[in-house]
């Protein structure tokens, strides 16, 4: 009973604590402030209170309160928090091969926190990830959409909606990479074939639940894989589809078209080829520059203009990691090479923010730095899209997850002994704030 | 008749060469034979370097072509690649760059497996580089040869350098066999090493006395064993020919490698070389130059331990360090070893030493510093125009100029 009580209070202090801990303000002054949504503000002032931003402006012209905690960053740079689209960190491997559909895998029980991935992750800046299964499937299962605020478990990193509901998208693929032996398709008629019988099915699973009402006699018995992708057809759930060519494209645009779940195309490496029917479909691409074509059939066409092209077309576009595909640490530069390839750059940080959090439906919280936003920011030494840029801080929700000048942050963000293995999640940082160790 | 064609033959290629007369000017020249150039010019005549300076000082001769640029630096190398033998498609019919029927062939020649119309050549051509070092890729204990070649040329043997630059072999996982398969551990690896390095020294040692008095007409098969073309490539090593290209990247395996060379004393390359940093003096004592991972290799498995800075800490300690493009086997097939420099260049190593990796140093521990490398007369005229600084993400290889012939002017 004592012990009961204790741990009672125990919990009740360190909640107490944190809370407290996010209760001073923060005022960050000084720096080029790039808030993606809104002009850049030279000298600027950046105001969070309880995690989130309360005031943002010139110098002068934000009000920070006498008990506000002051930072100065003169001669930095502060840009919203990066949103990587599509990340396999974790340690998730490539999904099991039983099958190619599977709506009812759900990614976060196979994530490993302690992956020293995270540790690069916020490292490279990132503040928010889509984690998601591999492209080996038509459909490999569910997505989470998690917060790179440190935690000792997924619950911890979760992001949830107002009912407490894990978020998360669905990951499909067509083209090579889901073309097996059976009982995957060896086609890529097949392959569509075989996703609109599943879709039909869990229409039909969809039209049952809705006809027995709340009736609990009448309703048909849980099926966790229609589950699934009752989800997606009632836009609950978006859809991230793995897809290159030309052809897959269109193949992915029609089958939303004809099930009306709502997509976000990734890869899209021959896009370029598309862009204009793409723009028409209103569908957002999620793209990724690597630093040659090819290494497989369907991306020989992989072009650095892409983005610019999207951008031209009026396509929505983001940019993922597709971590352990590029690394983590060097997301900044996917901005890079796009503004190469002739994307303006403001559309390529944008693509590293903004954009990313309209596809994963959470812009009303994070991507911009907004008042009433979500204080995740990342401050720089430097232009943003510069390779002699560094990533100095990590914020995410008004607390500091990684530290360039903490020499074990450092390890991971620049590598060396030790840093490959699974590490303690990163609250390396929340000492000084009242929480973590 | 035949003369006449030959005589046809010569004329036009002078006329074709005489076109290539080229003059680049730039605003800022890295020679990485001297100071920088601001403002300068180089002159190509013959596929030669004839002059370079201050535009002021230097005349461009009439009739010259002229091309300018933000930034000039010379045609840059790929020290470690196996574009060629390697190609975009990814599937077996253009994958050559791993014979896996045995686990030791060091007779398997590059020349025999490069395909000069890969487009994954054309791809680094447009990011200034000239010349690579391409061969079998690592992951066999010896996987065959590399060689080096320029990014241009109708057939290999138009493009070849050096037909046979180093033998590559590999320590560590990525040489194990799975299935009962030798080797099955890094004790069996060297045993094996050990045993074909013993038996090419025998070998070595049988062939001398047919050297040292070549024998009579119809006296050749006496006394002398057939031709191995396994032992032959190792007695090259033996003998200091050619040097052992090893991939190594644990500190444990590294050392590995240096006790091999102490053994058998041959020239060695270490190649990959992620832990390097905790062998630096070793590394130093025994002379051995790293071709260090890409800076961007996917640090898991045996580069877990990887880091960004360790180019800038090998160069520091005074050892030879180049830059590579590596081996990979998805996506992206080929890395670009400009890119791979230019993340050296952010951390720790500066510009002007990480240009070094690609240039110089690389030509340097390659062993064709009398051709490429730098800018300076009667060097090859390989050169790569930059719109702004080449490390930075946004800025754009404007032209590649192979031996007087601009060989890629799409900016990119």
């Amino acid at each position: 009973m004592l012990k009961i009580a204790c741990t009672l209070l125990i919990l009740t202090l360190a909640q107490w604590t944190s809370a407290l801990a996010q209760e001073v303000p923060h005022a960050f002054t000084g720096a080029k402030i790039i808030p993606v949504e809104g002009e850049p503000i030279e000298a600027g002032t950046l105001l969070v209170e309880a995690g989130v931003i309360k005031a943002l402006g010139p110098a002068g012209k934000v009000a920070i309160p006498a008990t506000a905690k002051r930072f100065d960053l003169k001669g930095k740079v502060v840009i919203p928090g990066l949103i990587c689209t599509h990340s396999h960190i974790g340690g998730i491997g490539g999904g099991d091969g039983s099958g190619p559909v599977q709506p009812d895998v759900r990614i976060y029980d196979s994530l490993n926190v302690r992956d020293s991935g995270f540790r690069r992750a916020v490292a490279g800046g990132l503040t928010a990830l889509n984690i998601m299964p591999g492209s080996g499937h038509l459909l490999s299962g569910q997505t989470v959409y998690v917060k790179l605020r440190g935690s000792k478990t997924i619950e911890g990193l979760c992001l949830r909606d107002k009912d407490g509901r894990i978020l998360g998208g669905m990951k499909m693929a067509n083209g090579t990479n889901s073309q097996r032996a059976a009982p995957f398709p060896g086609t890529r008629s097949k392959s569509a074939a075989l996703m609109r019988a599943e879709f039909i099915r869990a229409g039909e699973y969809r039209d049952k639940l809705a006809a027995a009402l709340d009736d609990p006699e009448k309703k048909p018995p849980r099926d966790l894989r229609l589950e699934g992708l009752v989800e997606v057809l009632e836009g609950r759930r978006v859809v991230h589809h793995h897809t290159h060519r030309h052809d897959d494209i269109m193949t992915v645009l029609r089958l939303s078209r004809e099930f009306g779940f709502r997509v976000v195309l990734h890869h899209v490496s021959e896009g370029w080829m598309v862009a204009e029917e793409i723009a028409r479909a209103k569908v957002p691409c999620s793209i990724i520059l690597v630093d040659s074509p090819g290494g497989k059939l369907e991306a020989v066409n992989l072009v650095f203009k892409t983005g610019g092209i999207l951008e031209k077309a009026g396509v929505l576009t983001a940019f993922h990691t597709d971590d352990w595909i590029t690394d983590s640490r060097l997301f900044l530069r996917m901005a890079g090479l796009g503004v190469r390839g002739g994307m303006s750059r403001e559309a390529g940080l944008e693509a590293l923010t903004l954009a990313g959090a309209k596809m994963l439906d959470l812009d009303k919280r994070i991507g911009s730095l907004k008042v009433g936003k979500d204080a995740d920011f990342v401050i720089l030494n430097g232009d943003p899209l510069s390779v002699y840029t560094k990533v100095l801080e990590t914020w995410v929700e008004g607390r500091k997850v990684f530290d360039r000048g903490d020499p074990d942050d450092l390890l991971h963000a620049v590598g060396g002994y030790g840093a490959g293995v699974d590490q303690d999640p990163y609250h390396c940082c929340f000492g000084e704030e009242g929480g973590g160790r | 008749m035949r003369r006449a064609l030959s005589a046809l033959l010569l004329v036009f290629l002078a006329a074709t060469s005489a076109s290539a007369q080229l003059a680049v000017r730039g605003k800022k020249i890295y020679t990485m034979a001297g100071p920088v150039v601001e403002d300068g010019v180089v002159i190509i005549r013959e596929g030669k370097v004839a002059a370079i300076g201050r535009a002021a000082d230097v005349a461009i001769p009439a009739g010259f072509k002229v091309l300018e640029a933000a930034v000039v630096t010379p045609g840059l190398i790929d020290a470690r690649s196996v574009v060629g033998l390697a190609g975009y498609f990814n599937h077996k019919h253009d994958q050559d760059q791993l014979e896996r029927s045995s686990p030791m062939q060091p007779e398997l020649r590059a020349v025999d497996s490069y395909n000069t119309r890969e487009a994954l050549i054309e791809w680094v051509r447009g990011y200034g580089v000239t010349t690579l070092h391409t061969g079998h890729a690592p992951g066999e204990l010896i996987s065959g040869q590399t060689m080096i070649v320029k990014t241009t040329g109708n057939t290999v043997e138009d493009a070849v350098m050096v037909p046979t630059a180093g033998i590559s072999l590999t320590l560590g996982p990525g040489s194990l066999r799975g299935g009962g398969q030798s080797p099955g551990t890094r004790g069996k690896q060297m045993s094996m090493l050990r045993a074909r390095l013993l038996e090419a020294k025998s070998y070595l040692k049988s062939l001398e006395p047919r050297e040292k008095k070549p024998a009579k007409a119809g006296e050749e098969e006496k006394n002398t064993p057939p031709v191995n073309l396994g032992l032959a490539a190792l007695a090259s090593v033996l003998r200091k020919e050619v040097p052992l290209l090893i991939t190594a990247h644990r500190a444990q395996d590294i050392a590995s490698a240096l006790r091999l060379k102490k053994e058998f004393d041959f020239r060695m390359i270490l190649d990959g070389g992620a832990e390097a940093y905790l062998l630096i003096d070793e590394l130093k004592k025994a002379g051995v130059p790293v071709i260090i991972h890409p800076s961007m290799a996917r640090f898991n498995g045996a580069l877990q331990n990887a880091s960004f800075e360790t180019a800038a800490r090998l160069k520091k300690a005074g050892l030879k360090v180049a830059m590579q493009s590596g081996y990979e086997s998805y996506v992206p097939k080929t890395r670009v070893v400009l890119f791979e420099a230019a993340v050296a260049a952010a951390n720790g190593l500066g510009f002007e030493s990480a240009l070094e990796l690609i240039t110089t140093s690389a030509a340097g521990i390659l062993g064709i510093s009398d051709r490429v490398g730098s800018l300076a007369v009667g060097k090859d005229g390989d050169l790569a125009l930059f719109d702004g600084d080449p490390f930075e993400y946004t800025t754009h290889c404007v032209g590649t100029i192979i031996e007087g012939r601009l060989v890629s002017e799409i900016s990119r």
